[in-house]
């Protein structure tokens, strides 16, 4: 596995940032949580770690850090992961999406400026794979990369004051799902019927950074059926491991 | 149990605030002013992460349903038991059927309500700090119960305790940012030449201020922010990410509070004024 170069900075006296050279690139995001693994390793108290594309955040909760130190154990990781044995799993999520008009109240706009057909624009968005850069902005929020460029379209000129829970959006080089009821200027071409995030659960979130997900298309009776599952709490996402 | 009869303005149950699902995006909350909050849960001998409510700019009306002792910080709401007036900091001993109100906010913006014991809400993802969807709701409401043990005698072990009122502090202290190094001369000295105003954007979320700086052209990668981060948008607003603040951002994050001043700048309301300091 490659290994890039960090920078390490104290950020407040709670926090440090890492940072791997400024690109949104899969071996950059598996260097980084190779590691979190080899850090998480160390099993010190208080520390929260959150990845996103080419950095890492990492705080503790139980006061002021004594950054000499753990600059020098940060360094010591870096140079040493690989020999981590204790991996964290990662997985293909299989993820349904209703592409109906109902929900994708922008598909057929989007579809004409991509100069797509709808049945094209779906077949596209369902046939790759794209990988967990970060969770953050909301709660079960995923950022997703690996966007093919046909599907690359600028957010819309007014955002939408609400945008419903589980829609399923294109914006730049991003598609992701909002995971609760918020404002919200992506392009609206579907609804995933099940929640990424649920507090009510004892792992609230399924997916984590450096997973992938691939969304399938289902009808409006699979979306109620599905959707039923996820309130009653019976719904299991499909998934396959990718490390094994 | 007590039980809120009219609810405040922003009227929420905190604690220190749920650590360990910030890899998931869920935000830290907790208290805004934990100066305040610790100085409350010492006076009641609690722990100092025993919930108390927080209550924003004007006060509710709580009818207490079982004996207790209260103590009330932060903000000086004009508070009354049973229409007596009440001061902050003190250890109050509280009967079942006594009502505790709110008047005038004289001083600060937040202010505590904590009980012996702490508050029992129901905890999600280990606390029991009120954030919407994380928890069910965003606030208290008319007509809603709060659970609490009940104590019926109690002998507090202070009296008081002597510590500076950082309520009157207008100056936050910060720390050098992650993209502090792209601001120019001529943004670095409005950052620190003058005062700022805070706008009426200002919530648990965040505190927007009323002055523009020079703006920017910089793109960067979504990164991870903390409460007390300041952001710089490229039209030159400088937003402050507070408690209940997102856990990644895509804005330069050019200073960073200390965690004083993130209590300092907890008590700060539309139309007042704050400056920076560098450490």
């Amino acid at each position: 596995m490659k290994s890039y170069p960090i920078r390490i900075r104290p950020y407040g006296k709670h926090a440090v940032l890492v940072e791997w050279p400024n690109l949104v690139d899969k071996s950059i995001l598996e260097d980084i949580l190779a590691f979190v693994d080899c850090f998480k390793s160390l099993n010190l108290p208080g520390w929260e770690m959150s990845a996103a594309y080419n950095s890492l955040t990492m705080v503790n909760h139980l006061g002021e850090i004594d950054y000499g130190h753990i600059k020098k154990l940060i360094d010591e990781c870096h140079s040493k992961k690989t020999k981590t044995s204790n991996r964290t799993e990662r997985y293909l999520w299989r993820i349904p999406v209703c592409y109906d008009l109902d929900f994708g109240i922008d598909i057929e706009e989007t579809s004409a400026t991509l100069g797509l057909s709808v049945k094209k624009l779906i077949e596209l968005h369902t046939s790759f794979e794209y990988t967990v850069y970060g969770i953050g902005f909301l709660p079960g929020f995923m950022y997703l990369g690996g966007l093919p460029e046909d599907l690359e379209i600028p957010r819309r000129k007014e955002p939408r004051l609400n945008v419903a829970k589980g829609s399923v959006g294109l914006a730049g080089k991003q598609t992701g799902i909002y995971p609760q009821d918020s404002p919200g200027g992506w392009n609206i071409i579907g609804s995933c019927p099940v929640s990424i995030f649920n507090p009510d659960l004892e792992k609230p979130c399924f997916v984590n950074v450096g997973d992938k997900i691939q969304f399938y298309k289902i009808s409006s009776a699979e979306y109620d059926l599905r959707k039923i599952e996820g309130e009653v709490g019976i719904y299991k996402p499909e998934k396959t491991i990718l490390n094994a | 149990m007590l039980k809120v009869l009219k609810s405040g303005f922003f009227v929420t149950i905190q604690d220190l605030g749920r650590f360990g699902y910030r890899d998931i995006g869920v935000p830290v909350s907790g208290v805004m002013d934990q100066i305040s909050v610790k100085k409350a849960n010492k006076l009641l001998d609690n722990k100092p992460e025993a919930a108390v409510m927080e209550i924003a700019m004007t006060g509710p009306t709580l009818l207490f349903e079982s004996p207790t002792y209260i103590c009330l910080s932060g903000a000086y709401l004009s508070p009354a038991l049973n229409n007596k007036p009440i001061e902050n900091n003190k250890v109050i001993k509280v009967l079942k059927s006594d009502v505790l109100s709110y008047g005038r906010l004289e001083e600060g913006f937040r202010s505590y309500l904590a009980v012996k014991g702490g508050f029992k809400t129901k905890k999600v993802l280990g606390s029991y700090s009120q954030y919407f969807p994380v928890t069910e709701n965003k606030c208290l409401e008319d007509g809603n119960e709060v659970l609490f043990d009940e104590t019926v005698s109690f002998n507090p072990l202070l009296s008081g305790i002597k510590m500076e009122n950082h309520l009157k502090l207008a100056d936050l202290e910060v720390y050098r940012g992650p993209e502090f190094e792209l601001l120019t001369d001529q943004q670095l000295a409005s950052l620190f030449s003058k005062p700022f105003t805070v706008s009426k954007a200002n919530n648990r979320m965040a505190y927007q201020l009323s002055e523009l700086i020079a703006g920017h052209k910089e793109s960067m990668l979504t990164s991870g922010t903390l409460p007390g981060t300041v952001q710089l948008t490229p039209a030159g607003r400088l937003i402050i990410l507070m408690k209940d603040g997102q856990t990644t951002g895509g804005y330069p994050r050019i200073l960073q509070l200390s965690e004083t001043s993130i209590c300092v700048l907890a008590q700060k309301k539309f139309g007042d004024s704050i400056s920076f300091t560098l450490q």
